[in-house]
């Protein structure tokens, strides 16, 4: 495709190497930490995020790409560490500020307002509503004009994502793959310039995965950056223009995707050094603690 | 009717009431309705003193004697649960009624330490009244010194209400720990634990009255401990069992089976409100409004240690009880198998389910033990403070702040929360006034909340 | 003889009296707290205690005699109340609102029956001066009666029904207001996942205060209203199982939904006057002896009703006596 040249063309020339400088980043990234009790789920040195692209972020279970995500996205706190976006520094952000200045993110559950209709989800989105504010909410007049407007677009966006024909049901009648569409949908009303997926693919059924794949790379061909966390490495030989590779809390790799599977630190991380031998106790304890901590963070 | 036999009926009615309470766990009472009718003159007191919750409470167990002018005895009587005294006499006259100061309960004193007897006057067809005012609080006299040998502001009276709240967290610990595991366990807050804690006190004050097989009304001829009241003691191991039996009813009757409808939590938690108003209400209706006191080891006279606080031996042996049980759950907590199960239930549930542990049966056991620990917790604050219908909720707002300050879910940092809340309470009452000392606590909980809402005990992770 | 006339008439009578309307506007409140924004309020009376203290003192400590004043003065202390209460906790789970808010209408009850604040809230007794200034604004005719079929007021009464149904009528139409703008939808999708709604741009903890004071200004309203009615404030009616009254109102008539604190207010008042007198008649008739019950028992009878319906109305009908369960279905867990 000739899109996927030009915007791979600035990175073809890029070092695989972790934490390299990219030309024009959006997202930046130092000294970030984050442990729990004594297990450090994320130590990233320095990350990069270049802007137009679709960035992966892979790495095998247990890697702290959730915790990662939720760092970079004010889900949760660091305990130390800075980010910059967008040439901003944002120190201790709260979610709601970053969605404000365009970093939106999806979950891995999607989180569609079961109670609310689809287009309702859809207006939700919409930043800067003059009707969200209280007194402003009591006197339709102060918000309808722009009500309609941001439902035009609601409008819009849904018969892109071939959502219209459910555009007034609940959105708790929505299948997985469905509900996923009508997230990814959602965060785009808040015009954002970076969208973060949390595993956009995960439970979704095979014949809405490709629906979902192109719509992730129109995201790209608007000009927004894209930065996903997936498993499926078909889906990100597919639409990433960039992978990073977390394992135990670091990254340890970087490069466009057909270089990832030559790299050893990635191979290793993903079979495990010793992966003939039994898990030592205190791995195990290590998992353990994992797994608990992303039952509760779900 | 005269007022006097108007109070004795409603005692009667009360008692009825109280059975009507047992009935509703299925069994079928029948009781013998004391009936102390006077013929005649009477003299009649009632010896009432104001709770911590400003309400006027009777005073069981006080002895009064009456005696003519020239110092004749003709009668004496001791005051029964609503504090109601009544003795004939010959005919009208005047007489002189003494109270028998040794015979007042702790934390009850004369208004006026001077004022032991009064002399009053019978009226042919009207009963003379004898009125003795009673304060909770130790006299003062005129440069407020406070008279009575009791306590000042002074490091005597720190290390005295130290010791009074200790005794009090512990035994809120005590009644906590089931609050405390069944929210490990379930992700349930339990708003009727109170009631669980009050169910305590109410059959330990039943049996006490009523004993085992005076539930039966004929065998209430039976000598004790079967007929009549039974032993404190027993009754007390009476009324910890029946609380086993509230917490499996609650779990086999209406959560176990809320959970496998799948109900959320959310509305869950609104069906323990709704069982813990009904409950203080089947309560009230049973045990009537008026707070009071079990029949045995009401008045003890204190034991004094290194000369610095006073303790009676009740609350020895309570207080001592309770530290080994809470010591003992924590044994089971941490060596049992049972134990082990139910803090991997708490860690982390499905994780537990899928290593084999029975959920469903570790759930039971802790709605059954907890039951037993609210109700044996219940039963000692009733002896240590007062028994009545919605003492227990009112334990249950202490609880939370204790549970809160140590960390909500946190088995031993309810214990430490319990502890520091029941210290605060009693020695705030030197800067604060008695009726407001439960408000310190509240306020600590909301104030824990602002600064450290995992409280002291907790891991700061996920919140916000 | 049982006179069922007298039981109708007290029924019909109670059912838009100055308690529905206190227990539409509280229930409300709880609506807005629980039914929209998710907030589980166990406190409400709390609310509604600082809503009357705060216009009875007025009228009395603060001494200023202005009705308006004074309600202006009612809404500012549930608002300082909600602030209290929600600062701290609505960045916790949801189970510390409840907790918080049971323990702090605890605290409110207290405080204003303790002895050394008896000069200024009247202790144990309460407030009874202040509706003076109230009636001088009466324009009936505060000794005669007023009346159509089996209603029938007394002039001081008619004025709070009126005034307080005015006042129902332009909550209802705010709340209704609220809840179809984009704040509304901003509370709903925060009460279905907040993170969601933060994950959006929405400044969740603020839209839950927001929605805790305007709950929390019901409840305050509905105590300015009980004053009124009563002409008296009395700490003790402020006490824990109030709410819970005001939480079986909401579900009865259907969590959620604009009505029915107003459905679930006129049902309550009939079906619990109906009881009581009912109950009181056959105890004074002697068809049931008062060894088993007594007249001011029936009054504790229906706590008991209360406490079974709420559990029970929460499983199995949470949509309410007259709610669909299509769009409770939705979200089974």
């Amino acid at each position: 495709m000739l899109d996927d040249a030009t915007t791979d063309q600035p990175m073809a020339t890029l070092p695989w190497e972790p934490g390299v400088s990219k030309p024009d980043p959006i997202l930046v990234v130092d000294g970030m930490r984050r442990a729990f009790g004594g297990l450090v789920a994320v130590d990233v040195d320095h990350l990069e995020i270049q802007r137009g692209i679709i960035t992966a972020l892979i790495g095998p279970n247990g890697a702290g790409k959730t915790t990662f995500f939720n760092l970079l996205t004010g889900f949760d706190t660091p305990d130390r560490g800075s980010v910059t976006f967008d040439g901003d520094p944002i120190d201790n952000p709260s979610p709601h500020d970053l969605a404000k200045r365009g970093m939106v993110r999806t979950f891995q559950l999607t989180k569609a307002l079961t109670k609310l209709s689809v287009i309702e989800n859809m207006k939700l989105g919409a930043k800067n509503q003059r009707g969200e504010r209280f007194f402003s909410a009591l006197f339709t007049s102060m918000w309808s004009k722009q009500e309609s407007g941001i439902e035009a677009r609601a409008d819009e966006l849904l018969t892109r994502f071939k959502m219209d024909h459910m555009r007034d049901e609940y959105s708790g009648t929505l299948s997985g793959g469905q509900r996923k569409l009508l997230e990814m949908a959602r965060s785009l009303m808040t015009e954002p310039r970076l969208v973060m997926l949390d595993e956009p693919m995960a439970g979704v059924n095979p014949a809405l995965t490709q629906s979902l794949l192109e719509h992730v790379k129109g995201l790209r061909d608007e000009g927004i950056t894209v930065m996903f966390v997936e498993h499926d490495m078909d889906v990100v030989r597919d639409i990433s223009d960039w992978v990073v590779v977390m394992a135990e809390g670091r990254i340890i790799a970087e490069g466009p995707p057909e270089s990832i599977g030559q790299n050893q630190a990635v191979i290793d991380a993903y079979l495990g050094v010793h992966h003939d031998a039994p898990l030592d106790p205190e791995e195990e304890e290590e998992r353990l603690a994992r797994a608990q901590r992303e039952e509760e963070e779900e | 009717m005269t007022g006097s036999a108007a109070a004795l009926e409603a005692g009667s009615r009360r008692s009825w009431r109280l059975l009507a309470l047992f009935a509703l766990i299925g069994v079928v009472l029948l009781v013998p309705l004391e009936g102390v009718a006077q013929e005649g003159d009477t003299i009649v007191s009632q010896l009432r003193v104001e709770n911590a919750e400003g309400e006027r409470v009777g005073v069981e167990g006080i002895r009064l004697v009456v005696a003519t002018e020239d110092e004749v005895e003709v009668g004496e009587g001791v005051s029964d649960a609503e504090g109601l005294f009544e003795v004939g006499v010959p005919g009208p006259g005047t007489y002189v009624v003494t109270i028998d100061e040794g015979t007042l309960p702790a934390g009850v004193f004369l208004r006026d330490p001077t004022r032991t007897s009064v002399t009053i006057n019978v009226l042919p067809g009207q009963p003379g009244r004898a009125l003795f005012a009673l304060s909770p609080t130790p006299p003062v006299d005129d440069e407020g010194t406070v008279l009575g040998g009791s306590l000042g502001f002074s490091g005597r009276a720190l290390a005295q209400l130290t010791t009074e709240g200790l005794k009090l967290g512990l035994f809120l610990a005590m009644a906590a720990i089931g609050l405390s595991l069944i929210f490990g366990t379930t992700g349930l807050v339990n708003f009727a634990h109170g009631e669980m804690i009050g169910w305590g006190m109410l059959m330990a004050y039943f049996f006490n009255f009523y004993g085992f097989a005076g539930a039966f009304g004929f065998l209430s001829g039976l000598p004790p401990p079967f007929g009549g009241g039974v032993n404190l003691i027993f009754a007390i191991i009476l009324a910890t069992i029946f609380g086993a039996g509230l917490g499996y009813l609650m779990d086999k009757v209406v959560f176990g089976p809320l959970r496998k409808r799948g109900v959320s939590l959310i509305a869950q938690l609104v069906v323990t409100i709704g069982i813990s108003i009904f409950l203080r209400f089947v309560y009230l209706f049973a045990f009537g409004g008026v707070p009071r006191f079990y029949r045995d080891y009401t008045a003890q006279s204190g034991i004094e240690f290194f000369g610095l606080v006073t303790i009676t031996p009740k609350d020895l042996v309570t207080g001592g009880l309770s530290l080994l049980i809470l010591i003992g759950v924590g044994v089971v907590l941490t060596f049992t198998r049972i134990g082990k199960a139910m803090r991997a239930v708490a860690d982390n549930r499905d994780l537990a389910e899928s290593s084999g542990i029975d959920v469903q049966k570790v759930i039971r056991f802790v709605w059954v033990s907890g039951g037993a620990l609210a109700a044996l917790g219940g039963a000692f604050l009733g002896l240590s403070e007062v028994v009545g219908f919605n003492t227990g909720f009112r334990f249950l707002l202490l609880i939370f702040a204790g549970t809160i300050l140590g960390g909500l879910g946190t088995a031993y940092g309810a214990l430490v929360g319990c502890l520091l809340v029941g210290i605060g309470v009693q020695v705030s009452t030197l800067f604060i006034p008695t009726e407001l000392k439960n408000v310190g606590a509240l306020a600590v909980l909301i104030v824990v909340l602002v600064i450290r809402p995992q409280g002291i005990m907790g891991k700061a992770e996920r919140i916000g | 003889m049982i006179d069922w006339g007298f039981i109708f008439s007290q029924s019909l009578t109670q059912a838009i009296d100055f308690n529905a309307i206190a227990f539409v506007l509280a229930a409300m409140g709880i609506n807005v707290h629980f039914g929209y924004a998710g907030l589980l309020n166990f406190g409400q009376i709390g609310f509604v205690a600082m809503g009357a203290y705060g216009f009875g003192l007025t009228l009395t400590w603060f001494g200023i005699p202005n009705v308006f004043v004074a309600v202006l003065v009612g809404i500012g202390f549930s608002v300082i109340f909600a602030l209290l209460l929600g600062i701290p906790t609505l960045r916790l789970r949801s189970d510390y609102l409840a907790i918080v808010t049971i323990a702090a209408a605890e605290i409110v009850r207290l405080v204003a029956r303790s002895t050394p604040l008896r000069p200024i809230t009247g202790g144990a007794e309460g407030l009874n001066q202040f509706i003076g200034p109230f009636r001088d604004l009466n324009p009936f005719n505060a000794s005669g009666t007023y009346g159509f079929g089996p209603w029938s007021y007394r002039g001081t009464q008619l004025f709070v029904i009126i005034l307080g149904w005015i006042l129902v009528a332009f909550v209802v139409y705010l709340v209704w207001q609220l809840m179809r703008s984009p704040w509304g939808r901003v509370v709903k999708a925060i009460r279905e996942d907040e993170d969601a709604a933060r994950a959006l741009g929405k400044n969740a903890y603020w839209y839950k205060l927001q929605a805790l004071i305007l709950g929390g200004v019901l409840g305050g309203l509905a105590g300015i209203v009980l004053a009124l009615g009563n002409a008296a404030i009395q700490p003790d009616f402020f006490s824990a199982p109030q709410t819970f009254l005001f939480w079986l109102v909401l579900i009865l008539g259907g969590v959620g939904r604009v009505w029915s604190p107003v459905v679930g207010a006129v049902l309550y008042w009939v079906i619990i006057t109906f009881i009581r007198n009912l109950g009181r008649q056959l105890v004074s008739a002697g068809y049931v002896p008062t060894t088993v019950i007594d007249t001011s028992q029936i009054d504790q009878i229906q706590f008991w009703i209360v406490g079974l319906s709420l559990a029970l109305l929460m499983v199995f009908r949470p949509q309410g006596i007259f709610g669909s369960r299509e769009e409770m279905a939705l979200d089974a867990r």
